[in-house]
């Protein structure tokens, strides 16, 4: 059985997603590590289907749907915020800061 | 030590590997492909957690499909050549390493496997024996978890409408 090794390696993969989010300033690339924890966190699931039942791999699958759409409509906004400001560096799209 | 463990570690160490490169590299394309290894690796440690559908939908999808969108976002917006380092400074480094380490320590402390209840012993490889490896996921899915699927193609085209909205410059 695979079980804690698994989750041990998905908790590794998530943290550095996490990380990759805090450390980085390009949008591409920060939206890249969300794919990343994405990624752990089915790990995770795939993990626990193995000796608690389907229900796990049938959640993979929808997360993997929510992902795709996520993708589209982000890399969209990309798209439109390069257009307006002609940079994704995060440090320059700052309309929220007082 | 078993060939599946050492299959097991071998993958586990190059997904850990793909994604600090992916976090580290200055270039947005450099990173992809990281990317796309630690998404290879999951795959196959998909197929050694018993599951062989998910694990081809990941190289179909993930490794297909979503990471040629982000490689043709980069492309499109011309960023592939390594500009000034996008890391952020001394101050973010201490703060991404003492998160993501929280993080981390916390996940390791909740996620044993005693936290999860006794496992029953190969469950998923008795029902794939019985139903086949496709027919194993595809028989729930198709009827008990029949309304989020359908939900989901509304989903989809919601994306779909939301994506041709925001990229397109004048409707």
């Amino acid at each position: 059985m695979l079980l804690g090794p698994s989750l041990g390696v998905s908790a590794v993969l998530f943290a550095l997603g996490v990380a990759g989010v805090l450390l980085r300033r390009n949008a591409i690339v920060i939206f890249m590590c969300v794919e990343l924890m994405l990624n752990a966190a089915n790990l995770a699931f795939v993990a626990l289907a193995q000796s608690l039942g389907v229900a796990g791999q049938i959640f993979v699958f929808f997360v993997m749907a929510v992902a795709a759409a996520e993708a589209a409509v982000g890399l969209a906004i990309i798209l439109a915020i390069y257009r307006h400001k002609q940079t994704v560096d995060l440090q320059n799209i700052n309309l929220l800061k007082g | 030590m078993t060939l599946t463990q050492i299959v097991f570690w071998t993958f586990s160490a190059l997904a850990v590997l793909g994604a600090a490169m992916c976090i580290t590299r200055r270039s947005p394309v450099a990173s992809a492909l990281w990317l796309v290894q630690t998404l290879f690796a999951l795959a196959a440690l998909f197929v050694v957690l018993d599951a062989q559908f998910v694990a081809v939908l990941q190289v179909l999808v993930y490794a297909g499909a979503i990471m040629v969108l982000f490689l043709f976002v980069i492309m499109l917006l011309n960023l592939g050549r390594p500009g000034p380092s996008d890391l952020k400074g001394p101050v973010g480094l201490a703060v991404a390493t003492l998160l993501g380490g929280l993080l981390f320590f916390q996940l390791l402390r909740g996620a044993t496997p005693s936290a999860a209840g006794t496992p029953a012993g190969d469950t998923m490889a008795q029902l794939q024996q019985e139903q086949g490896i496709v027919g194993a996921v595809a028989r729930p899915l198709f009827s008990q978890y029949l309304i989020p699927f359908e939900i989901t193609s509304v989903l989809l085209l919601a994306a779909i409408v939301g994506a041709v909205v925001l990229a397109k410059r004048k409707l």
